[in-house]
């Protein structure tokens, strides 16, 4: 773990790209895995792998309930089947065979989905997923995974490729920023502390992560002390790990890309209302649909900036 | 129809074991199903003739070692039928006789519909469309791992009303599957009442057809056809092969035949319990 890392922002890649290029990375080292998808070799970068490795790589045309189905079976003859679409596909149009197919007889299919919250910007609605998170949660046996940048996604790609099981990882259209150098350590269900600090834990994922940051320089200049951690491991989570990283700083601001109902808002205050109850704000998608436009600006119209993160924790640190 | 020659390949003295197998295999339905309260019998007398050839004469498996690699698979993609499945898996000797007992009650290993885990039940069945896929990732499996396995499984004519159906369909024809095999148990009624009057699914063979499979259409109650329909389906070179099984819901039972009521979940009072034993036994001894 790397605590007081601060950001390269020199290095920045889009989660779904380092996917593919990780994928081929790893695709020379181990056999054991296929890869699966429906028309979406360029959207998810699994494409990447495909031109590397065509024989080990299955197109199932735009039909994501059988390809999600047919992962259930492949993976009953010793193959580890990584399936690919958008998160709005794998969360929803083929959640029912990921649940009764996959995560029940918990077999050992992989789901990445890539398209993650409004970040995705101008293509609208019905392709920013909002809501993966929410329902993966629901689903027993599943573990969700949501890398903070590059690094970390690779040391997921392999503790989930080392776990037998049924792992749902996220990754995403917009570049994010490097945070982790090549010796950091994945631990499942732990949050990295990116930040350290007294006053107020801001808890990010994803895309979230580098408003965090820069809402924690923000509030230095003005002397309140934040902490920052990536909950980059979303089931299942470390509990006692976590109130131990949030319990000196007495409050707690969350900020995701995704439907504050059931994402990681609620998981944090699921911990807290259990263990150690603080005050708690959640930033994000505030239980609406999103709609087209450059994500830059779309996170201004929703709420969800540095500077939106700025007011919830001058608020809060009130309330202590 | 070569369906005669080929069926030379089975003598009538296996015929008739096969059928006495398959009316006990009914009676262990109909006392599954009143023994556990629920379940349902209609689509599990239809299917149960064609579940007796595969498992007492055509897939190769070993019943003391089902995890063995080599083994052909079945999935049941009709998963209410279980109780046919659950018979059979019985009378093989995969599970113990004294199971059936337990079937949809707690901590049995017989869940109300398949479970994977319960010996011999190779992939969730019942939520209608998905064991159909499933199945079809194992033939994939099978052929990626070059291996011989064949995949056997079966659709309920109510079921492929399902949309995915239709996409896994398309992919068995387009990947070529031809270690894929299909049963549509094709007895005309669903829950709610006929196919044709609530969706209907015909022409039947001109939709398989046309996603680029072989098909065949048999009577699924005839033990020399179903044997015949697998001969003939492993001769298939490049294609999956569907073989509609033209059933009766409820077969073997005259108050359970045709009606869609025995779809499920009620189970035989007392009184109808001892008239389908009767009936089937007698049918068996017939034999």
């Amino acid at each position: 773990m790397n605590k007081n890392s601060l950001m390269d922002t020199s290095v920045k890649i889009s989660l779904r790209e380092a996917y593919g290029n990780t994928l081929v990375k790893i695709g020379k080292e181990r056999a054991d895995f296929i890869t699966l998808d429906a028309d979406m070799c360029g959207a998810t970068s699994v494409g990447i792998f495909r031109d590397e490795f065509p024989d080990r790589h299955i197109c199932f045309g735009i039909a994501e309930q059988n390809m999600m189905g047919a992962a259930a079976g492949l993976s009953t003859f010793g193959y580890t089947p990584i399936v690919n679409t958008m998160a709005v596909f794998a969360s929803m149009r083929a959640i029912e065979q990921f649940r009764t197919s996959v995560a029940f007889p918990n077999f050992n299919v992989k789901v990445v989905g890539s398209h993650q919250g409004i970040g995705v910007g101008n293509d609208g609605p019905t392709h920013q997923c909002i809501e993966d998170i929410s329902i993966m949660r629901a689903i027993p046996n599943t573990v969700i995974l949501s890398p903070g940048d590059d690094v970390e996604l690779e040391a997921m790609m392999r503790y989930m490729l080392d776990y037998k099981g049924p792992v749902y990882l996220r990754t995403g259209r917009l570049p994010v920023v490097r945070l982790f150098d090549g010796d950091y350590s994945f631990k499942v269900g732990r949050w990295p502390v990116l930040r350290d600090g007294t006053d107020c834990t801001v808890v990010a994922n994803s895309v979230m992560i580098e408003f965090a940051l820069e809402a924690a320089e923000i509030m230095k200049a003005e002397g309140v002390s934040i902490k920052v951690l990536n909950a980059s491991t979303l089931k299942p989570v470390d509990e006692e790990d976590f109130i131990v990283k949030v319990a000196a700083t007495g409050c707690v601001v969350t900020a995701e890309d995704h439907n504050t109902m059931g994402g990681v808002g609620s998981i944090v205050s699921d911990i807290l209302c259990k263990h150690h109850p603080m005050p708690l704000e959640k930033i994000g998608v505030q239980d609406r649909f999103g709609e087209s436009g450059d994500a830059e600006e779309l996170f201004v119209r929703f709420g969800m900036t540095a500077a939106d993160i700025c007011v919830k924790v001058r608020d809060i640190i009130l309330r202590k | 129809m070569n369906n005669i020659l080929e069926a030379e390949r089975i003598t009538t003295a296996e015929i008739k074991e096969l059928r006495q197998k398959a009316y006990g295999a009914r009676a262990r339905v109909l006392q599954m199903v009143y023994d556990g309260g629920s379940g349902h019998c209609g689509g599990s007398l239809s299917i149960i003739d064609i579940l007796s050839v595969l498992y007492f004469r055509e897939m190769k498996y070993r019943p003391d070692d089902t995890e063995w690699a080599g083994r052909d698979r079945f999935v049941l993609s009709k998963g209410h039928a279980c109780p046919a499945l659950y018979a059979v898996l019985a009378m093989s000797g995969v599970i113990e006789e004294r199971e059936l007992k337990g079937f949809r009650s707690a901590g049995s290993m017989l869940q109300g519909h398949p479970e994977f885990g319960t010996p011999g039940v190779e992939a969730v069945g019942g939520s209608l469309g998905q064991g159909f896929s499933t199945a079809l990732g194992m033939a994939l499996g099978a052929r990626l791992s070059k291996g011989a396995q064949r995949i056997f499984t079966a659709v309920g004519d109510g079921e492929i009303q399902e949309g995915m159906v239709w996409e896994t369909a398309m992919a068995a024809g387009h990947f070529g599957l031809d270690n894929f095999t299909c049963f549509l148990d094709r007895n005309k009624l669903q829950g709610d009442g006929k196919t044709e009057d609530l969706m209907m699914v015909e022409p039947l063979r001109d939709k398989w057809l046309a996603f680029n499979w072989e098909v065949r259409e048999i009577d699924g109650h005839d033990i020399s056809e179903i044997v015949a329909a697998i001969e003939w389906a492993r001769t298939v070179k490049g294609r999956p092969q569907m073989i509609i099984a033209n059933t009766v819901k409820g077969k073997g039972v005259s108050f359970m035949e045709n009606v869609a009521a025995w779809h499920g979940t009620a189970p035989p009072t007392d009184d109808e319990l001892v008239q389908a034993l009767a009936e089937l036994n007698a049918v068996s001894e017939g034999c």
